[in-house]
C-alpha cells in the first residue's frame, strides 16, 4: 500500500472518499480487535474462559468491510471469526467479554452460545450458529425482504472458504442471482478449514463461482484494508442501485490455530506461519498512516495504553457480572415460556 | 356455510392471511404461475403478484433458509415443500436454525415461519412421494408441528400457524386434498395450536390419531356402534408438537383402552411418545395394553398397488384393531 498513487495530489484513502478520521478509526479498530483476540487467547490459557476461536490475521478485511457499509441501517450476518467486524458496527468490548465468560448479560445469546456466535438485534447482527454456511440463505432472505419493502439497505454475510463448499452457499448465491437481491457475500479465505489447506479444499477460485450465478465475483488482498473498502463499497453501490449481489473473496491467512482446542503445528509449519506474519495488514496500515502524516509513535503508545485500560475494565466487569440462573435453561424455547414443556 | 375441499380451505387460509397482513408471502417450487402441483396456491400469484408468490429455484435448503432470513427480518413467510419427502435437504435449516433462533439468541431474534409440506401415501407415489416425516422433526424443541384432518381445521390451523410467533411445520395430507370436504366458514377464524380435539365420544375404547387415519377411525366407529354396540372415543391430536398431554390423559381415562394410529411407521413415531405419556401419567387407569396401529417399519411405501394397499391404513384395518381392543 503506497500512500501516493498515480494521482499525486490525492492520497489513496482520499480517493476512496474516506476522511482522515475514518481511516484512523479503521486502524484503531484493527488494533482493538487484535488486542481483544490476543487477550482472549491468554484468558483461555489462564483457565478464565473455556474457549476462544481467533480471528487474528483477518481484522483488516473485517473492519474495512464494515466501514464500507451503512453501519446504521444495513443487516449483518458475520461468521465466527468476525470480532473486528462486530466491534466496528457497535458491539462493545464488555459485550464481547460477557460472551467469552458466558454471562447472563451477553447480548449475543445470554451465555448460551460459544463465543464468536454473534447476534444482536440492536445492531442488526443476525443470530448465527455453528453448522457453517447456514447464514448465507438467511442473508438472502433478509435482502429479499428489504427489496419487497423497498428499503435501500443491503445484507452483508461472511464465511470461510471451507464453507463455500456447502450446499447452502450455492443455493443461497443462486437464489440471490435469480432475484437480483441486494446482498454482499464476502468469503474470508484464510487458507485453512481447521487443518485442511485450500489446495485440498478448492478446485478453483471461490470468486469465480459467481460467474455461474450471474453476478460479479472479485478477489481482493484481504490484508489491504483500503482495497477491501473499495470493493465492498462498490458492491454496496451496485446492490442499492438494484443491480444485484456481489461475491468477494478476500485473501488472507489464519495466523492463529483454528481454536484454543487446536494444535496447528500438527499440520502446518512454523516457517509457513512466520512467513505469513510478514504479510499482516495491521503494521502495513500503520506505516501508511504514518506516511500520510496521520499517525505517530506517540499516538500508537497512547492507543495501546487506552485499549489496555478498556480491556482491563471490560474483563473485570464481565468477570463480576452474574451467570444466568440455572433454571433459565428452560426459557425462550417458544414465545410463551413453558408452552412447550 | 359453504362446503369446500381440504385443499380449497388451505388456499383460502393463505389468501385471507395475505390480504390481512402484507408481510405474509409464499415461496416454493411451482407455487406461482402453476399454483402448486396440488393447486394449493392456485390464483394467489394472480391476486398478489410475483413478489409475494415466488417461484423459487429447485433447492429446498434455500427455500427454508431464505424464508428463515425473511422471518428474522420481520416478514411472515410460508415456505412450501412440494412433497415432504423432499424437505430433507432443508432439515439442517429447520432443525439447526429455525428451531433454535429464539433460544440461542436469548429471545432477541425470532423466526415466525410456516413450512407447509404434503405427507402421506395412497396416491401411487412410490417411496419418495408418499412418506410421513413427522418423526424426523418430532422431539425438536422450538418447532411446532401441525397436521389437520378436516377442511375446517385445515383453514383454522393454517391461519393460526401463520400468525404464530414461532416456526411451525404444517403437514397437509395429500390424500385429503380432494377427498375430504366439509363446512368451512368464509369469515375469519383460527383453530388454536397445541389443543387436541375430541371428534367423538364413546365408552368402550379410545382412539388417538391425527391426519387421514382419523377418517378411517370415524367410519369404523360408526360401523362398530351399529353392528357391535361398541362405542369409540376419538381424539384428534391436531398439533403433534407440543402435544396436548391433558387431552391425551383425559381421553385415555374415559375408557381405559387406547389405540394409537398413524401412517408414519411405528418405531419412534408420535405414537411412541403418546404411549409413554399414557404410561407415565395413567398406567393404572388402563384395562388393556396400549395398542398401536401404524405404517410398517419399512423404508417407505412401494408403488405397486397391492404393496401400497398392504402398507396403507384403511377403515377395515382400523375396525379390526378397534374391535379386538374392545373385546380384550
Amino acid at each position: 500500500m503506497n500512500a501516493k498513487s498515480s494521482m499525486q495530489t490525492k492520497l489513496k484513502h482520499e480517493q476512496l472518499g474516506l476522511s482522515e478520521t475514518e481511516v484512523v478509526d479503521m486502524y484503531k479498530y484493527m488494533v482493538l480487535a487484535r488486542k481483544f483476540d490476543e487477550r482472549c487467547l491468554l484468558l483461555q490459557r489462564a483457565g478464565k474462559i473455556n474457549f476462544h476461536v481467533s480471528g487474528i490475521g483477518q481484522e483488516c478485511t473485517q473492519i474495512a468491510a464494515a466501514f464500507a457499509l451503512d453501519r446504521q441501517r444495513d443487516y449483518f450476518l458475520p461468521y465466527y471469526r468476525d470480532y473486528g467486524f462486530v466491534l466496528s458496527v457497535g458491539m462493545t468490548l464488555k459485550e464481547l467479554m460477557l460472551s467469552a465468560f458466558a454471562k447472563a448479560g451477553d447480548p449475543n445469546s445470554g451465555g448460551r452460545q460459544m463465543p464468536g456466535h454473534f447476534g444482536c438485534k440492536r445492531l442488526r447482527i443476525v443470530t448465527g450458529s455453528s453448522p457453517v454456511t447456514t447464514q448465507v440463505p438467511h442473508a438472502v432472505g433478509v435482502a429479499l425482504s428489504a427489496k419487497m419493502q423497498k428499503k435501500d439497505i443491503v445484507s452483508y454475510v461472511t464465511f470461510g472458504e471451507g464453507s463455500s463448499n456447502q450446499g447452502d452457499f450455492h443455493e443461497g448465491l443462486n437464489f440471490a442471482g435469480v432475484q437480483k437481491l441486494p446482498v454482499i457475500f464476502l468469503c474470508e479465505n484464510n487458507q485453512y478449514a481447521i487443518s485442511v489447506p485450500i489446495k485440498k479444499q478448492l478446485g478453483g477460485k471461490v470468486c469465480d463461482r459467481a460467474l455461474g450465478y450471474g453476478f460479479p465475483g472479485v478477489r481482493v488482498d484481504g490484508n489491504d484494508p483500503l482495497e477491501v473498502y473499495r470493493v465492498v463499497k462498490e458492491a454496496r453501490e451496485r446492490a442499492v442501485r438494484g443491480e444485484g449481489p456481489t461475491l468477494i473473496e478476500a485473501m488472507m491467512y489464519r495466523l492463529s490455530p483454528h481454536s484454543t482446542s487446536d494444535n496447528d503445528l500438527a499440520y502446518r509449519t512454523k516457517e509457513e506461519v512466520d512467513e505469513n506474519w510478514k504479510k499482516d495488514g495491521i503494521p502495513r496500515m500503520k506505516a501508511y498512516l504514518m506516511e500520510c502524516g496521520l499517525w505517530s509513535e506517540e499516538q500508537e503508545a497512547a492507543l495501546l495504553e487506552e485499549i489496555k485500560q478498556q480491556l482491563k475494565i471490560a474483563i473485570e466487569e464481565a468477570e463480576h457480572d452474574p451467570f444466568p440462573n440455572p433454571e433459565d435453561t428452560l426459557l425462550h424455547v417458544y414465545a410463551n415460556d413453558g408452552e412447550g414443556q | 356455510m359453504p362446503v369446500m375441499e381440504y385443499v380449497d380451505a388451505l388456499r383460502l387460509a393463505m389468501k385471507e392471511e395475505m390480504e390481512r397482513d402484507e408481510r405474509v408471502f409464499v415461496l416454493g417450487e411451482d407455487v406461482g404461475v402453476k399454483g402448486g402441483v396440488f393447486t394449493t396456491t392456485k390464483g394467489l400469484q394472480e391476486q398478489f403478484g410475483e413478489e409475494r408468490v415466488i417461484d423459487t429455484p429447485l433447492a429446498e435448503s434455500a427455500i427454508a433458509g431464505v424464508a428463515i432470513g425473511a422471518a428474522m427480518y420481520g416478514m411472515r413467510p410460508i415456505a412450501e415443500m412440494q412433497y415432504s419427502d423432499f424437505m430433507l435437504p432443508a432439515t439442517n435449516q429447520i432443525i439447526s436454525e429455525a428451531a433454535k433462533i429464539r433460544y440461542r439468541s436469548n429471545n432477541d431474534w425470532s423466526c415466525p415461519l410456516v413450512v407447509r409440506a404434503p405427507i402421506g401415501g395412497g396416491i401411487f407415489g412410490g417411496l419418495y412421494h408418499s412418506q410421513c416425516p413427522e418423526s424426523i422433526f418430532f422431539g425438536t424443541p422450538g418447532l411446532k408441528i401441525v397436521a389437520p384432518y378436516s377442511a375446517y381445521d385445515a383453514k383454522g390451523l393454517l391461519k393460526a400457524a401463520i400468525r404464530d410467533p414461532d416456526p411451525v411445520l404444517f403437514f397437509e395430507n395429500k390424500k385429503c386434498y380432494k377427498l375430504i370436504k366439509g363446512d368451512v366458514p368464509e369469515e375469519d377464524y383460527t383453530v388454536p395450536l397445541g389443543k387436541a380435539n375430541l371428534l367423538r365420544e364413546g365408552e368402550d375404547i379410545t382412539v388417538i390419531s391425527y391426519s387421514l387415519p382419523l377418517h378411517f377411525a370415524m367410519q369404523a366407529a360408526e360401523e362398530l356402534e351399529a353392528e357391535q354396540g361398541v362405542t369409540s372415543h376419538i381424539l384428534d391430536l391436531r398439533t403433534l408438537q407440543p402435544l396436548d398431554r391433558g387431552a391425551i390423559i383425559a381421553a385415555v381415562r374415559k375408557t381405559g383402552k387406547v389405540l394409537i394410529v398413524h401412517e408414519d411407521n411405528k418405531t419412534g413415531g408420535i405414537g411412541a411418545e403418546v404411549s409413554a405419556i399414557i404410561a407415565e401419567e395413567c398406567l393404572y387407569d388402563l384395562d388393556a395394553p396400549i395398542q398401536r396401529l401404524c405404517g410398517p417399519d419399512v423404508p417407505a411405501m412401494p408403488i405397486s398397488p397391492p404393496m401400497e394397499k398392504f402398507f396403507m391404513l384403511n377403515k377395515d384395518k382400523l375396525k379390526e384393531a378397534m374391535l379386538q381392543l374392545a373385546l380384550y
